[in-house]
């Protein structure tokens, strides 16, 4: 059990570990409507950090998330994993999106290894069925394992996601509003149920949101974006000490946080 | 004005609400179904039988009906002609099913998967398919013949574009997450459309096999009304043009075996394969 024991209150980005994924002068327009999405977008991520990116919808989030993803081509700038340039999708890289998206006709541990499935084929699939359900015990669903994801819940199958996503070992996880499906309740649930998967796997994590309190409560840093064109315009390091629990939220600093990050935005972009 | 003091509701005692299901509710589908059975077979006694409002050459008495329905079944059984006639039939339905299926789903899959289907094949199979098919009859007829083979042609013309239509279809279902998903993985185009597309469409494709269930037995009959042979059409156009009813309505009461087949054979098949989809079975996983 490695809990991560509270940093220091002014932790500086540049200062904790290695970096995992940097970006250098990202711009992307997309050619079909010559519309630009982004522009000169800069960042690290570090070894074991948690980042969040919040903005107002439609200043490029997801189109940031799917260039990380090596789903789509930047138009300019440098994208590195690992030491390596993105230029596709690649098997360290974890996705999580908005809907759980189980395959019905795979039972839960099928669905968890159908990453490897893909990329090295059934026998390896089937190799990595142990390891899937240690994943599933992790997030709680050991006794789901066979069950077909039509008899789980939203969260269940969210939770499901995460197991999909870590059973590669991912060097980076790519979050796109993963339990923006939810109810209030799961989702508070879920994130300190991902706060602690992330603690337990020293995961590197990169989450889009829409909600403030998530991202304050989840985060070590996070990144402010505007739209047109979409840029990061401010990064603000959240020294909440971890383990963060739900009752943080009622702290003034908390408080305090969410303030700064809405009067960045302006009013007109949350309601 | 004097009221019941239980029905006013006593502020210190629950109420109960009785609720009266009405007797129709209560009546179980075997029993409605079998009293409009009765119904109409005794209104349709009535007026052939009893009253002989209606001339036996326009419609039979469900008696003369049930004896020939026993005639037939008799010759059926027996392996007489009209068995030679029904498995004449049977063959031009499975054959022409079975070519409306791998066309209509080879097509189905080229328009749903390629820029080329959906372009350029696709219009063409739209302005086809809005043509009365029938009206092609005579043209199979004078290509093939009058054996099996012009109305294995029509009934097969006929029901290969629902499954077109519905193969397109469910190769376009899988959602816009599910194709991240894979592209995610770095799944291969052909993995993509193995493992996802193809499965996720099955339902669809099903739906529009059991649509052509349907339209290959219409199919078969019109060709073999048109083109003789001697499948039942056949025999069904004989029997009409003698003005023996009964027999033309045994006829079609034993051919519409054959579709009821036909149908439940690809919906059993549906249940085996589609598991997962229980939406439209209440009933549990096959
Ligand atoms: N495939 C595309 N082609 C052209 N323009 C696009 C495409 N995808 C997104 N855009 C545009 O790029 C901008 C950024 O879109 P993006 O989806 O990244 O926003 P977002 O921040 O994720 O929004 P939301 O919070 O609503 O999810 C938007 O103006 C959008 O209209
Ligand atoms: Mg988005």
């Amino acid at each position: 059990m490695t809990m991560a024991e509270p940093r220091p209150l002014t932790a500086s980005p540049a200062a904790p570990t290695r970096p995992v994924y940097e970006i250098a002068r990202l711009s992307k327009t997309y050619a079909r409507n010559m519309l630009t999405a982004l522009t000169d977008v800069n960042l690290t991520l570090h070894k074991g950090e948690f980042v969040s990116v919040v903005g107002s919808s439609g200043c490029g989030k997801s189109t940031l998330l799917k260039i990380m993803a090596g789903l789509m081509p930047p138009t300019t700038g440098r994208v590195v994993l690992e030491g390596k340039p993105v230029t596709g999708p690649r098997a360290d890289i974890g996705m999580m999106f908005q809907q759980a998206t189980l395959l019905p006709w795979k039972t839960t541990v099928e669905n968890i290894v159908l990453p490897i499935e893909i990329r090295e084929g059934r026998a390896a699939a089937k190799a990595a069925h142990p390891r899937a359900l240690e994943l599933l015990k992790l997030v709680g669903l050991g006794d789901f394992a066979n069950v077909y994801p039509g008899e789980l819940s939203g969260g269940m199958a969210q939770r499901a996601s995460i197991c999909r996503m870590l059973i590669a070992n991912p060097a980076v996880l790519l979050l796109d509003e993963p339990f923006s499906a939810l109810d209030e309740l799961t989702r508070d649930f879920m994130n300190m149920e991902l706060q602690r998967i992330c603690a337990e796997q020293q995961s590197t994590a990169f989450l889009v949101t829409h909600s403030l309190a998530e991202a304050v409560i989840l985060s070590d840093r996070i990144l402010v974006m505007k739209p047109r064109p979409g840029r990061i315009v401010e990064e603000i390091v959240i020294d909440l000490p971890r383990p963060r629990t739900l009752e943080m939220i009622n702290t003034p600093r908390f408080g305090q946080i969410v303030a700064h990050i809405r009067d960045l935005l302006g009013k007109e972009a949350f309601q | 004005m004097t009221a019941k003091p239980e029905l006013m509701g006593d502020p210190n005692k629950d109420t109960v609400w009785v609720e009266h299901v009405a007797l129709i509710d209560r009546i179980p589908r075997w029993l409605a179904m079998l009293a409009l059975a009765v119904i109409v077979i005794g209104i349709w006694d009535l007026a052939t039988a009893r009253m002989n409002w209606v001339s036996p050459i326009i419609l039979p008495s469900p008696g003369e009906t049930l004896d020939d329905l026993i005639f037939v079944g008799k010759n059926l059984v027996t392996g007489g002609y009209m068995l030679d006639a029904l498995w004449t039939t049977t063959r031009t339905v499975f054959w022409a099913f079975l070519i409306a299926a791998s066309v209509g789903f080879s097509l189905g899959v080229l328009v749903g998967e390629t820029k080329f289907g959906e372009r350029a094949v696709m219009p063409y199979l739209v302005a086809i398919d809005t043509m009365p098919k029938v009206a092609f009859a005579p043209l199979f007829i004078a290509w093939l013949g009058f054996d099996i083979a012009s109305k294995v042609a029509l009934a097969a013309f006929i029901a290969t574009f629902p499954i077109i239509v519905s193969t397109a279809a469910g190769f376009y279902a899988a959602s816009e997450n599910e194709r991240m998903l894979f592209k995610a993985m770095g799944a291969s185009r052909w993995q993509t459309l193995i493992r996802l597309k193809l499965p996720t469409g099955l339902p669809y494709i099903f739906t529009g096999l059991k649509i052509a269930s349907v339209g290959v037995m219409a199919g078969a009959i019109t060709g073999e009304f048109l083109g003789g042979g001697k499948g039942f059409g056949a025999l069904i156009r004989e029997s009409a043009s003698m003005l023996d009813t009964p027999r033309v309505f045994s006829l079609i009461l034993y051919l519409s075996l054959l579709g009821l087949a036909l149908f439940f054979l690809v919906a059993w098949v549906q249940r085996r394969l589609v598991f997962w989809n229980k939406a439209d079975r209440p009933g549990g996983v096959g």
